[in-house]
């Protein structure tokens, strides 16, 4: 019998940097973002991006949070015990075990934001899995002011995997077949992604593509995202986190639709929060770890 | 003259047979993919059932979301409007009209003569809508018809964190893996509901005489939500919650 596919996912993968020897680090501090669907554990030796790991988020926040750390760990020799201080963020913040401390991950989007893609960021969308937020900082990846919409599936990447599923479409493949057509559709009209679910079955019986069905979709989200922006207001430079960032079907659209670009960098931009949270956990290292 | 009122909803299309203030026919059938041909079944079901000849009736008025897909109709009047006029006819104290749809919901204020006065609707998340126990139902693993007769066995009341529907169904699925009895969950499910609804009844005011009509009037879980949210012991259901729409553009097709 065929496996079961799940379409809805990112890839799972662990990273770490060879040239490091994190032993030879005077302050190892980690952040750790238990996110509703996928979890991140970021390590930094002395300040640098040392190792991290991108997994799922599992059925409870502390085996997410072990599950990340130990990813992040993995083939480095480095133990638990070895990171002086941890910082957790994310939906699971206040479940880790581990953690001496948890901060929001508004304030640690922005900061890991403020390292990625430098101090000229002003606005940051952080669309995560089960909810977006848009949030202005100051050139020290400091929070000035955020909105936020956990409410409602719609604009978040949740609304997202459910369209992917619905069409049998690989999450990292919605982006580029979403511009394999050849007029680019109206955004789909229904707000609500159950709704939307309806609307987009709808399209299809009436002859629609996958394709122009996902454009259609990644349109509608564009613009659903763009209305929370549009409260805040964006200010360049612009910057987005989370895992929708990997999906250009979104960020193309979006940029065209605020008429602002949005700064790339080499980071996969799911790690944001854990890096934000690991920049706080190292500062408060310097600080004496209290 | 006999009038008919067609109620083009989102999920049925109810029809209604009208002469001289009575009810001559009435039939429904569901939506399906084309709405027109939906509607021409469900008129016909009537007319078999008022033993009349499709000559027989004068307008035809149209309500519900694809009241303008219906070409063979003289004209069209809003949810609103028919509800109004349908819920006053059939209880002439009745001043606030709640409707709870298959994918929409409205609170209505009207006049003794079913005027709309003010209105408020939710039409862009499933959440206030019959979508939302449908979705429920099928987390749940249970008939939509039972839903509601399993959340009168709830023995305790749960909140649920989630508004959304999308993210409820995660709720109602992890609340099962934490061995929670499936009838407070449904509970769970309709005071959810209910509260969506009740906010929206509070935006036109609360203080006449209710009645509850819609297709989702049907679901006696929903309606016990319903009255302990809103703080009244009793509320008043319409007999046939799902063809009041259509019973009022039938009568405004006789205006």
């Amino acid at each position: 019998m065929a496996e079961l596919q799940e379409f809805w996912r990112w890839t799972e993968y662990t990273w770490n940097n060879p040239d490091v020897d994190w032993r030879k680090a005077k302050r190892i501090a980690a952040g750790i973002d238990v996110g509703s669907v996928s979890s991140q554990a970021l390590i930094l030796a002395d300040g640098e991006i040392y190792a991290f790991s991108n997994l799922r988020t599992g059925s409870n926040s502390p085996d997410s949070a072990h599950k990340a750390v130990n990813g992040a760990m993995k083939d480095t020799g480095m133990e638990l015990s070895n990171i002086k201080y941890t910082v957790g963020t994310g939906y699971g913040r206040v479940n880790i075990p581990f953690a001496n401390r948890a901060i929001t991950e508004i304030a640690c989007h922005a900061r890991g934001a403020n390292f990625m893609a430098g101090p000229k960021i002003r606005t940051v969308l952080d669309m995560g899995g089960q909810d977006c937020k848009a949030i202005h900082c100051d050139e020290r990846g400091k929070v000035s002011n955020f909105l936020m919409n956990d409410k409602c599936a719609a604009g978040t990447g949740r609304g997202m995997e459910v369209m992917a599923d619905l069409l049998s479409i690989p999450i990292k493949e919605i982006g580029e077949l979403s511009y394999q057509v050849d007029t680019e559709p109206a955004p789909v009209s229904s707000t609500c992604v159950v709704f939307a679910k309806s609307e987009a079955l709808g399209l299809m019986r009436s002859g629609w593509s996958k394709n122009m069905v996902l454009a259609a979709y990644c349109s509608a989200m564009a613009h659903r995202v763009s209305l929370l922006l549009g409260r805040i207001g964006v200010e360049d430079q612009f910057f987005i986190t989370g895992g929708i960032a990997k999906n250009p079907g979104i960020v193309k659209r979006l940029e065209k639709e605020l008429g602002i670009e949005s700064v790339k960098t080499k980071y996969d931009s799911q790690i944001a929060g854990a890096l934000g949270a690991a920049l706080f956990a190292d500062t408060l290292l310097q600080k004496g770890g209290a | 003259m006999i009038t008919t009122g067609i109620d083009v909803g989102a999920k049925t299309v109810k029809v209604v047979l009208m002469e001289d203030g009575k009810i001559r026919g009435k039939a429904k059938v569901l939506s399906g993919f084309d709405q027109e041909e939906s509607a021409r079944e469900a008129l016909e079901q009537a007319l078999k059932e008022a033993g009349l000849a499709r000559e027989a009736i004068g307008s035809i008025v149209t309500t519900g979301n694809g009241r303008k897909a219906i070409s063979f109709a003289k004209g069209d009047v809003t949810e609103a409007r028919a509800a109004a006029l349908g819920a006053v006819f059939l209880y002439p104290t009745a001043r606030t009209v709640i409707d709870v749809g298959a994918e929409e919901s409205r609170a209505i204020k009207c006049d003794a003569t079913g005027k709309v006065l003010d209105f408020a609707v939710n039409e862009k998340c499933a959440a206030g809508s019959g979508a939302f126990t449908e979705a429920m139902a099928r987390a749940l693993e249970v008939p939509l018809e039972e839903l509601g007769p399993l959340s009168l066995k709830a023995t305790q009341t749960i909140p649920m964190n989630a508004q959304c529907a999308v993210f409820a169904e995660s709720e109602v699925i992890s609340l099962i893996h934490s061995k929670t009895e499936k009838a407070d969950i449904a509970r769970a499910v309709h005071d959810g509901l209910s509260s969506r609804v009740v906010a929206m009844v509070r935006r036109v005011g609360l203080d006449s005489e209710l009645v509850l009509i819609g297709g989702v009037a049907h679901n006696p879980g929903f309606v016990e939500s319903f009255k302990r949210t809103v703080g009244l012991d009793d509320v008043r259901t319409a007999a046939e919650p799902d063809f009041v729409g259509a019973i009022g553009a039938a009568l405004a097709a006789a205006e």
